[in-house]
């Protein structure tokens, strides 16, 4: 345990403990419990589990065994350095603003940031091709294809404000678009393969799919978005729900278009000026990264614009940015089509690369992940989407050698939970995001309270 | 809520040139009458001040006139130039913007996290064409558009004084500072007609006399026509050519603003009749 205070010198050790206790107060012992619930958490999740046999094994296993007092005691250094950072955390926080300032500086550096996209590019070039061949795979049809994802629905989420629950719906429709092009007008004719039972008027290559995809894509997305973008908040959530369950019961359902659960197989890969991507994972990254620093840069420019600062004002008040002149539905609808069309992108790309795919590809779950990689890395911030998407999916994958593989994704979830409350603005938050939380802590926008009392005439 | 029994008037008669007309504007909440049989015009260049008791109609003429409400009956026509005339009723907020009404809000809302400058670039913005493609690759258009914006943001901010603040929150400048740069917003998006909704409240006597000079200067160097709601009767006396009176959603009087001082309607509303409160109105 951690001794706060000098034990007066006359006295002995008895009386220096009766001091720290008579120190605590009523939330160090709230922390204390606190601190022990998840040190017996963690000791059941880590320990041994039940079976049919030993129904309390799970229990008996992990806490009624010496190794419960190792958790007890990092519980209690927990407990020691948290009340530690409670009384003394300010001072350390004085002493540190040097640092805090100089972070603040480079963080707001345009030079320095450059150099820090330019640093992560580098690495994303050159660490990749050192890497075993199942990071790769998860570089290329997890991580790549998701941060492509999470930066198309930051736009809708992060800058425009719009809840969208069913955004895998469009990733969906970018998928069968690529797999209904690439197939041939004349079924099987020269031992051609389509992917799908239905044949396209013409036959492209995936490379020239994906302006195809994004402009179905932008055209769902504004067939969606017109008659639902008049909702706000919890109710476009709901309706956006169903329409990503709607595609994707469609697609299982429509043995005819799209070859139902057995999904599209054999869409081929991309090729283009005489080169062909293939079964090699590293071409696909690079192409991804590529793709994906272009709609970076793009979307970077987007949000500092004219239309970047709409959106904001929509998200805060949107009855004054219709006040101040903006059409909010266009711009709503407008977020939503571009979001959409990203999201088409990442479906060509994924559809080629992995050539077969089944609409069970797209539950509910991953539209939720996606907005969970959005809302970690920090709404409304690019950076923060790309460090969301990756980060979360790497922790799973890291852990798949070191935990039992059927708790992966607790782990995955305690990481959530711990940021919301420690974080909530995100890895990265954008600039005008954090003021938003900041300003809402503060409890600002008490305006009406100031309103003054009904006046009288005066002469 | 009863109306109380007051012949019905309207601020109509004697306005040749007007920049906005309310004709017969009635406005219902289920059972409650907010805005009964209105008519009312607003002068070119001139500056009208709407007062009434709390809960008198004002806020929701404004909201009539701005579109947020849709009122049940009547017309409301808008006159940006002389004989040109296009019917607001129906429209949509931003369309009503977009034809050369702007507004403020009796309770402050400017967009928080953004900076002062930025707020007034919204607004100026309003008027631009750079679509999301010329956005996304900073065509020369776009380039010039934003230096344009920047430009008329700045001139602004400079008008109402708040030059110095440019690159402040907006949620950190002081209330009377926030009562300015809204102004300054809605002047960015280049109306013919002002709408103040209660610029005073909450202000203090220095914020009050500057904001005086504002709204003169705003009529005089800008050519506008304001349309205000005021509870402050110094303000309203002062800078108001003509006053129209509110009360339970109607016009019960409209004149210079000495004639409104002696009109006894107006004098009831405001103070009761002598039977009930005569001797509370009395100390005031």
């Amino acid at each position: 345990m951690t001794v706060y205070e000098n034990p007066p010198p006359d006295d002995g050790a008895t009386s220096s403990i009766r001091d720290i206790f008579g120190s605590l107060r009523d939330d160090d012992w709230r922390r204390l419990g606190g601190c022990m619930f998840a040190a017996v958490v963690v000791a059941m999740m880590t320990g041994t589990s039940g079976n049919a046999q030993h129904l309390t094994a799970g229990v008996t296993g992990s806490l009624f065994k010496p190794r419960i007092l190792v958790f007890i005691l990092f519980g209690l250094a927990l407990w020691a350095l948290m009340t530690a950072w409670k009384r003394y955390g300010d001072d350390v926080k004085s002493s540190l603003s040097e640092v805090r300032e100089l972070r603040t500086a480079v963080a707001g550096n345009q030079w320095a940031r450059y150099g820090g996209y330019l640093a992560v590019l580098l690495a994303a070039i050159l660490i990749p091709p050192q890497l075993s061949v199942f990071w790769q795979q998860v570089l290329v049809s997890e991580i790549g294809i998701y941060v492509l994802l999470t930066i198309g629905l930051n736009v809708v989420v992060g800058f425009a404000g719009l809840l969208d629950l069913g955004y895998i719906a469009f990733y969906a429709i970018g998928a069968y678009t690529a797999a209904y092009f690439t197939g041939f007008p004349d079924a099987n004719r020269r031992g051609h393969i389509s992917p799908l039972p239905a044949h396209p008027p013409f036959h492209l290559n995936p490379f020239f799919v994906l302006p195809v995809a994004v402009l179905v894509c932008l055209i769902a997305g504004l067939l969606l978005g017109a008659p639902t973008l008049r909702l706000r908040g919890d109710y476009l959530a709901i309706v956006t729900l169903g329409f990503g369950e709607i595609v994707r019961i469609t697609a299982n359902n429509s043995e005819s278009v799209t070859n139902g659960p057995r999904g599209a197989f054999g869409v081929p890969h991309f090729s283009a000026f005489g080169y062909h991507w293939t079964l090699d994972l590293m071409p696909y990254w690079y192409l991804l990264l590529g793709i994906i620093v272009i709609v970076f840069v793009l979307f970077r420019q987007l949000e500092n614009s004219r239309v970047g600062r709409a959106w904001t004002a929509i998200r805060e008040d949107e009855v004054a940015a219709a006040a101040t002149g903006i059409p909010t539905l266009k711009y709503k609808l407008m977020a939503f089509a571009i979001g959409a069309s990203t999201s088409g992108l990442a479906g060509v790309i994924f559809a080629s690369q992995v050539g077969s795919f089944a609409p069970d590809n797209f539950r509910l779950i991953n539209s939720l992940l996606v907005l969970v990689y959005v809302i970690f890395g920090g709404m409304g911030s690019l950076p923060g989407a790309v460090a969301g998407a990756s980060i979360l999916i790497w922790l799973p994958e890291a852990l798949r050698d070191h935990v039992d593989p059927q708790d992966r994704f607790v782990y995955f979830g305690a990481l959530l939970v711990v940021m919301m409350i420690f974080r909530p603005q995100g890895v990265f938050p954008s600039r005008r995001r954090a003021r938003e939380i900041g300003l809402a802590e503060a409890g600002s926008g008490g305006a009406d309270a100031m309103a003054a009392p009904g006046g009288v005439l005066q002469q | 809520m009863t109306a109380p029994p007051v012949e019905q008037i309207d601020a109509v008669s004697g306005i040749d040139d007007p920049v906005v007309q309310v004709s017969n504007l009635t406005l219902r909440f289920g059972g409650v009458t907010s805005l009964a049989d209105v008519s009312l015009a607003v002068a070119r260049g001139e500056i009208l001040a709407v007062i009434g008791p709390n809960g008198a109609g004002k806020t929701s003429l404004f909201n009539c006139l701005t579109g947020v409400y849709v009122g049940e009956q009547g017309t409301i026509a808008f006159l940006p130039r002389p004989g040109e005339s296009i019917e607001l009723a129906g429209r949509k907020p931003h369309r009503i913007t977009q034809l050369g009404l702007a507004r403020t809000f009796q309770n402050i809302r400017l967009f928080n996290a953004l900076t002062a400058i930025e707020n007034v670039k919204i607004g100026v913005e309003s008027r631009q064409h750079t679509g999301p493609i010329g956005a996304m690759l900073r065509l020369p258009r776009t380039r010039r558009e934003e230096r344009a914006s920047d430009a008329r943001a700045l001139e602004l901010l400079e008008f109402v004084g708040l030059h110095a603040q440019g690159n402040r929150l907006a949620a950190a400048l002081s209330y009377g500072e926030q009562r300015r740069l809204e102004i300054a917003r809605a002047l960015a998006t280049q109306p013919t007609l002002l709408l103040l909704d209660e610029p005073a409240a909450g202000t203090n006597p220095n914020e009050k006399a500057d904001l005086e000079r504002l709204i003169r200067r705003i009529n005089t160097e800008m050519g506008l026509s304001v349309l205000l709601i005021e509870h402050d009767m110094r303000l309203v006396m002062s800078v108001a050519a003509r006053v129209a009176v509110l009360n339970f959603g109607r016009l019960i009087a409209a004149g210079t603003p000495a004639e409104v001082q002696r009109n006894p309607a107006v004098i009831e509303a405001y103070l009761g009749t002598t039977d009930e409160g005569g001797s509370d109105a009395a100390s005031s």
